[in-house]
């Protein structure tokens, strides 16, 4: 059964993890532009990872008959840096014009610290103005809850963001409700050790239906899994979950959200 | 929220399936409690705010009431309003919120 990653980092992954996704029935993944795991040193290091995100990878991605799609944004970690971050923010919309390029994102709050969400702010009206998707990266640990609400009164306090436009990730028990009470689609991340195991997820799905909810590995350069989403699919299916159920979530849904781009197109 | 028979398996299929998993995950729980009284410096006199946090978070699995996985992450999450000018004046995330267990 095919499937689409819609949070995965390729950047971090080997050649051979896009042959195992490709074997486990990966046909699409959307990138998220993320932090590195360093502080980057200049604007210039953004371009090069930018176009390794709008070249690159596609290319890579293609060897293996998989649809490689992007987001385009300063992190939240770099966004703490408010003068550096709208000197990055200038080169963004040059890459929204990118033919794989699916929206802003991932932005959110990484501390819950005022000059992030001075960043998410102007990044949310960049979206905004371009008419773009927005993909929202909330903090993991004892800040989610906090730094969760802090992200949508900002979406919903800039008048301009359709809820239905922006899909907000690594949604756990505490989070999930509230996510999609005010209209937003939320995104699970299933991650080894922090965020949401796949049985976790089984049990967020059965409790909360499977309207506006996706999946992803986010498979980044931390202890993570790129089979994560296969594996999942296998959870649900041990419990007895219907065939059309297990699609909906794991290439329906993100196929829906991910349309509303008319970049997002698959083959066949 | 759907709570009441949500899970398609049987109570019995469920116990199969899962049980012998989380029990080493108990042991896991109860090894790592152990060995904090092992520790090479004695145990320690007021526990760490965050394995206060846990012991307050296991108290919490055996009171009867349901949607446990969500009433733990709101124990181990920040209540504060604040917000830091910058990530040089924040805390390193650490799992638990410092106000908790104390
Ligand atoms: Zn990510």
């Amino acid at each position: 059964m095919n499937y689409i990653e819609p949070h995965g980092h390729m950047v971090s992954r080997t050649t051979a993890d896009y042959e195992r996704m490709a074997l486990a029935g990966c046909v699409a993944i959307s990138e998220p532009a993320f932090w590195a795991g360093f502080d980057r040193d200049s604007v210039k290091g953004f371009y090069d990872y930018f176009r390794q995100l709008t070249e690159y990878e596609p290319a890579r991605a293609k060897k293996f008959g998989i649809a490689h799609f992007c987001w385009i944004c300063i992190n939240p970690k770099e966004g703490d840096d408010p003068g550096f971050a709208r000197e990055v923010i200038e080169i963004i919309p040059d890459f929204l014009k990118k033919p794989n390029v699916l929206g802003v994102g991932e932005i959110g709050l990484n501390k819950n610290t005022k000059n992030e969400l001075i960043i998410l702010e102007a990044q949310i009206d960049l979206a905004v103005k371009h008419n773009q998707l927005i993909l929202v990266h909330t903090p993991h640990l004892e800040d989610k809850r906090k730094g969760t609400r802090i992200i949508m009164d900002a979406l919903l306090n800039h008048g301009g963001v359709e809820p239905d436009r922006v899909l907000i990730d690594h949604v756990e028990e505490h989070t999930v409700a509230e996510v999609l009470d005010k209209g937003f689609w939320a995104g699970m991340t299933l991650y080894p050790e922090t965020k949401c195991t796949t049985q976790r997820a089984a049990d967020i799905i059965e409790m909360y239906g499977t309207e506006r909810l996706w999946m992803n590995s986010a498979c980044d350069w931390g202890i993570s899994d790129p089979l994560a989403v296969p594996k999942a699919r296998m959870e649900l299916k041990r419990r007895g979950h219907s065939e059309a159920a297990i699609k909906r979530l794991t290439y329906d849904n993100p196929h829906t959200f991910l349309s509303q781009s008319p970049n997002f197109n698959l083959p066949g | 929220m759907n709570y009441d028979a949500s899970c398609p398996l049987t109570y019995a299929d469920i116990v199969d399936a899962y049980f012998l998993e989380h029990r080493a995950k108990v042991l896991d729980i109860a090894a790592f409690l152990d060995r904090l009284e092992r520790a090479a410096d004695g145990p320690a006199e007021k526990d760490d705010f965050r394995v206060a946090a846990l012991r307050e978070a296991l108290l919490l699995l055996s009171d009867g009431d349901g949607e446990r996985a969500k009433r733990v992450l709101d124990l181990l999450s920040d209540a504060t309003e604040t917000m830091p000018q910058s990530a040089a004046n924040a805390k390193f995330a650490l799992g638990a919120a410092p106000e908790v267990g104390q």
